[in-house]
């Protein structure tokens, strides 16, 4: 990754441009040819430097649930536990943490009636106790890095 | 930035918003012309996709339009989730402090669960590595100050299932 490559990222983590040229606009801005900035974003891509470029939607206002859960799961359990959570479709994410409160999935389903549905399914699956903690209130979401 | 009312915007989306989600949520094509690309294949004008896609940026449907770093191949490799117990009376307005820290990618309060989770605000801390996340909470801890009555950092040990959100 070099000076253009970073610049690049700066740049595309702001904004990308809704135009019938939006690379060509977004080269200009740099100095850069606009077929340079579209093959640098692909071999970014391909290198796993970028996890995405596009557009991200907002779930729920697109009328979807989502909620991030966790279970305080022993660790003589946690395999087993692992596989029924994950076997779940609407389980999007989900993490071990080290802390007692050890297993942290996000649950995406497509009605936001559906995510207490699915914690009781997940809930009579695995024997342990789910704790439902979505999101009250958001302050921030994005990333910053400046590199 | 904050959202919490949300159905309003939700029903106004029709079946061609709805299928340039579906179309573009895996990314955008890396074309010269990357919205005529996606209607092409909805077999669409370019102007509707341009038009539509400008709207649910407008509306918040769209968050943003851009690249997402994968901040663990890049070299951010401590990402730490903070969690912090706070007075719920100044949850909303410490939480707004918290997420202004150009190291925190995400903040939201969230419901506790008395007695065995006290934590109500939520801030995923970005570093280097583990020590340099740990310095970082420390500058939200004394940001804080007595307001902080409690915090940890949980630490991701192993992801355990990652699929991107498919929300259409």
């Amino acid at each position: 990754m070099d000076a253009t490559d970073r610049a690049i990222i700066n740049r595309l983590q702001l904004s990308f441009p809704i135009c019938e040229r939006p690379f060509r606009q977004v080269a200009a801005e740099l100095g850069i040819e606009e077929s340079d900035l579209i093959a640098r974003l692909e071999s970014m891509l391909a290198r796993k430097q970028l996890s995405r470029f596009g557009p991200m939607y907002h779930a729920e206002r697109l009328g979807g649930g989502l909620s991030l859960c966790a279970i305080r799961v022993p660790e003589a359990d946690f395999e087993r536990v692992n596989t029924v959570v994950n076997g779940f479709p609407e389980v999007a994410h989900n993490y071990a943490r080290d802390h007692e409160f050890s297993m942290w999935f996000v649950l995406a389903t497509e009605t936001p009636d559906r995510v207490d549905e699915v914690l009781r399914e997940i809930e009579q699956a695995t024997g342990y106790q789910v704790y439902n903690m979505p999101k009250q209130r958001e302050f921030f979401v994005g990333l910053r890095f400046d590199l | 930035m904050d959202s919490d009312s949300t159905s309003d915007q939700s029903r106004a989306l029709d079946q061609l918003d709805r299928q340039i989600v579906r179309a573009t949520q895996g990314g955008l094509p890396l074309v010269e012309r990357p919205y005529a690309e996606v209607a092409r294949r909805l077999g669409v004008s370019a102007d509707d996709v341009i038009r539509r896609m400008q709207r649910m940026l407008d509306s918040g449907i769209i968050r943003r339009i851009g690249a997402v770093p994968n901040h663990y191949t890049l070299g951010f490799r401590g990402n730490g989730m903070s969690v912090w117990d706070v007075d719920d009376a100044k949850a909303d307005e410490l939480g707004r402090k918290i997420g202004a820290f150009d190291f925190v990618s995400h903040a939201y309060r969230r419901p506790r669960y008395l007695p065995e989770w006290r934590y109500n605000l939520f801030a995923m801390v970005h570093g280097k590595d583990r020590d340099e996340v740990m310095e970082k909470v420390a500058l939200i801890a004394a940001m804080l100050g007595d307001q902080d009555r409690g915090h940890e950092v949980l630490f991701s040990t192993r992801i355990l299932k990652k699929t991107g959100l498919r929300i259409a």
